[in-house]
């Protein structure tokens, strides 16, 4: 049996963080800091990305690398790319190595795309004749036909990101690292490109692809490596580590609101318990489309009820902490006259517009502008996929944060019906606050 | 499409690893990465020239007109008078050309790698290529104003010298210095920004230093004069004096000492850069 095709050993990564926090620093600043520091170096504090991480890849299998924002994939993906070098450990890569971290890595808008494809595969490590041979070829994957002697700065965004893949999946490394570059581009773009892949895959090239998106790697991988804190988490087939993942997402809940210490809002009521529930059973992940409740406790030391609460959620994307829904009783048009001093609030979530992906809420209860209590990031949810359209197809995922229910007519212009129906946007609205 | 098993066995195993922290520049790995260093220095010369007016005639209307003002204020009007009846705009012109190369270099050089951000924090290469690329560019352009000074001497009525083969050799000295200066800037101002600051400080102190608007004679009249040995640890005073003397008929030698000794410094200068590039540069991508 041939050697394998990568071995990584004792691998760790550290960086100093504190007095540089945005990497570069100023001259001038570095020097007094020196002589207030009389000379001593400065101490940083210190922080692993990667510690002792030890794994192997069998030449021309596909291996994928999960977890968690900040769990150190993106630093293995630049020691193995050879961008950055590891503090600790070695690895070995047996074969040519062909690095994806970004398509269209120095394209430059003055250039022709001609002159980019060249400049842009030379970059990429490619032979100026290798790029000559398949040039026909990259221009035909990107589709961008006569205007391969414009400037690049005159294509539209999609054209350029056609011509960068098209530039990188002509690349023929025997190891191929890839990180999150398939999630761009329009449906059918993204179509041919993870077809690229697998033909690649085919080939009998290694391939290390690095991926938040669990179904491309389901689907792509044969074996895959779990990275939580910077260290290997789990190994082995990928269906064993994705359930892993999942779990260790289902760990990483704070599910228990009444012990969280950091919170906002004077005290007087307290959010004990979060859950979901689905037709009156409790649910882990809501499912895109389909009804869902969100159902906060809380206690107060109080005997008496309270006026006039105004209860809130907000829903963020778990990956960027993008605001997406903010759901308030008030707004809904939901006025309580009386709060019981110990209860459960309730929203409803009809036709649940979240569309497959990991989010986080903050809820908050305030009376009369005063806030009672305010606890940030207090559940996450993954919510699976659903097919909130009935139509079988999703929105472009680069295009989307939620998902509204709407309709499409095409007419000729003179007989443009009179609007019966409610714009479809204020329809959603009347939804949600029924 | 080979079939990757044959590939595999020719291919290199790479080993990646905590590097050593003084180590020697890898020619191997510069000269695999040529093509890229070709591009790139393509680039440059594409985007420079693609989108102004005069194009490629700028790398002749740039030292013509500097020629023209300071042979208008220092000739004509401060009345500085260059060894052997030289017209002032012929010693000029002489020494403008490869000066504007020299603190182009510096500037553009040292502002290569932070300029290309990207590129470092996405792909690996041998970082030296920015700065190689950046200057090979400009040697293209040192190239096409040459001509000029040629023209001019004509012009004046001077006689060409016959040791103008030495020519590329002092230009070589002004590269390498050049070279030198910018790829250590190139380096710290990926940590510190305000390197940047410095830059056109720096050159600016070179400029007076070098003998771009005097002739190195006003230092120490004879060659073997103290004060022309310090003058001479500056490589660019051997550079210009050097080039006006293979070149231009009847131009004082700048003295053999004083060559080697800029000559010396030159080489230390491009040393210690070159080491100190190459300690820095595993860290780019960390804090660019």
């Amino acid at each position: 049996m041939s050697k394998p095709a990568i071995e990584v050993k004792g691998v760790s990564k550290r960086f100093e963080i504190g007095n540089t926090a945005g990497g570069y620093m100023l001259l001038t600043e570095q020097i007094t800091e020196r002589v207030r520091r009389r000379g001593r170096r400065p101490k940083g504090q210190e922080f692993w990305a990667l510690r002792d991480v030890d794994f192997e890849v069998k030449q021309g299998e596909t291996f994928g690398v999960i977890g968690h924002n900040g769990a150190g994939k993106s630093t293995l993906l630049k020691i193995l790319s050879r961008i950055t070098p590891p503090t600790v450990g070695e690895a070995r890569l047996r074969g040519r190595v062909g690095a994806l971290l970004e398509v269209g890595t120095g394209f430059h808008p003055e250039l022709t795309g001609r002159e980019n494809v060249f400049l842009n595969g030379a970059i990429l490590n490619m032979r100026r004749a290798e790029i000559q041979r398949r040039f026909d070829e990259i221009i035909e994957f990107a589709d961008i036909g006569p205007f391969i002697d414009t400037p690049v700065k005159r294509y539209s965004s999609g054209m350029q990101l056609r011509l960068a893949f098209s530039v990188a999946a002509h690349l023929e490394p025997e190891i191929l690292i890839v990180d999150e570059v398939l999630s761009v581009g329009d449906v059918a773009f993204q179509q041919k490109c993870l077809d690229r892949m697998e033909d690649v895959s085919r080939e009998g090239r290694t391939i290390v692809f690095i991926s938040h998106n669990l179904g491309s790697v389901r689907n792509l991988c044969d074996r895959a490596m779990l990275l939580s804190r910077g260290r290997v988490n789990a190994i082995g087939g990928v269906g064993e580590v994705i359930r892993e993942y999942v779990g260790e997402v289902e760990r990483d809940l704070p599910r228990s609101l009444r012990e969280r210490e950091n919170r906002d809002g004077s005290g007087e009521l307290r959010f004990v318990d979060m859950h979901l529930e689905r037709d009156g059973q409790v649910i882990d992940s809501p499912t895109t489309g389909e009804d869902c409740d969100i159902v906060l406790s809380y206690e107060a030391e109080r005997e008496r009820p309270f006026r006039t609460v105004n209860f809130g959620i907000s829903i963020f994307s778990l990956e960027d902490s993008t605001p997406l829904l903010h759901l308030t009783s008030e707004t809904s048009g939901a006025v309580f006259r009386q709060v019981p001093p110990r209860g459960e609030a309730r929203c409803r979530l009809d036709n649940c517009p979240l569309p497959a992906g990991q989010y986080f809420m903050s809820i908050t209860a305030d009376l009369a502008g005063e806030m009672l209590d305010g606890v940030h990031r207090a559940f996450e949810m993954t919510v699976a996929g659903g097919d909130f359209y009935g139509s079988g197809r999703q929105p472009h995922p680069d295009h989307r944060t939620v998902l509204v229910p709407h309709e499409w007519t095409v007419t000729e212009p003179s007989s443009r019906p009179e609007l019966e129906a409610p714009p479809a946007d204020s329809a959603y609205r009347a939804k949600t606050s029924a | 499409m080979s079939p990757p098993e044959a590939s595999a066995v020719a291919a290199p195993e790479i080993v990646i690893a905590p590097p050593e922290r003084w180590r020697p520049i890898d020619l191997r790995e510069l000269w695999a990465h040529r093509e890229l260093i070709y591009f790139l220095t393509k680039r440059e010369l594409q985007i420079r020239y693609k989108q102004s007016f005069f194009g490629i005639s700028w790398a002749l209307l740039q030292p013509l007109i500097f020629a023209g003002v300071f042979a208008l204020f220092f000739g004509v009007i401060a009345k500085i008078q260059p060894p052997g009846d030289l017209p002032y705009a012929v010693f000029a012109v002489a020494g403008i050309v490869p000066w504007l190369f020299t603190s182009t270099a510096i500037q553009q050089g040292a502002g290569s790698l932070v300029l290309d951000a990207n590129l470092i924090a996405k792909v690996y290469f041998p970082r030296l290529a920015l700065p190689i690329s950046k200057g090979l560019s400009l040697i293209i352009d040192l190239l096409i104003a040459l001509p000029i000074v040629i023209i001019v001497i004509l012009l004046y009525g001077v006689g060409i010298a016959s040791t103008i083969w030495l020519v590329p050799a002092f230009l070589l000295l002004g590269v390498v210095t050049a070279f030198a200066l910018a790829t250590f800037l190139a380096a710290v101002n990926v940590k510190y920004r305000d390197v940047q600051l410095v830059v056109p400080m720096l050159i600016q102190i070179l400029f007076f230093a070098s003998p771009v608007l005097y002739p190195g004679t006003a230092v120490g009249d004879t060659s073997g004069h103290a004060w022309s040995y310090i003058y001479s640890i500056n490589p660019m005073a051997s550079v210009l004096d050097g080039m006006r003397w293979a070149l231009i008929d009847g131009q004082p030698y700048p003295g053999t000492a004083n060559i080697l000794i800029s000559v010396g410094s030159a080489l230390l200068l491009l040393l210690g850069s070159l080491l100190y590039f190459r300690r820095a540069e595993d860290f780019f991508a960390d804090v660019i």
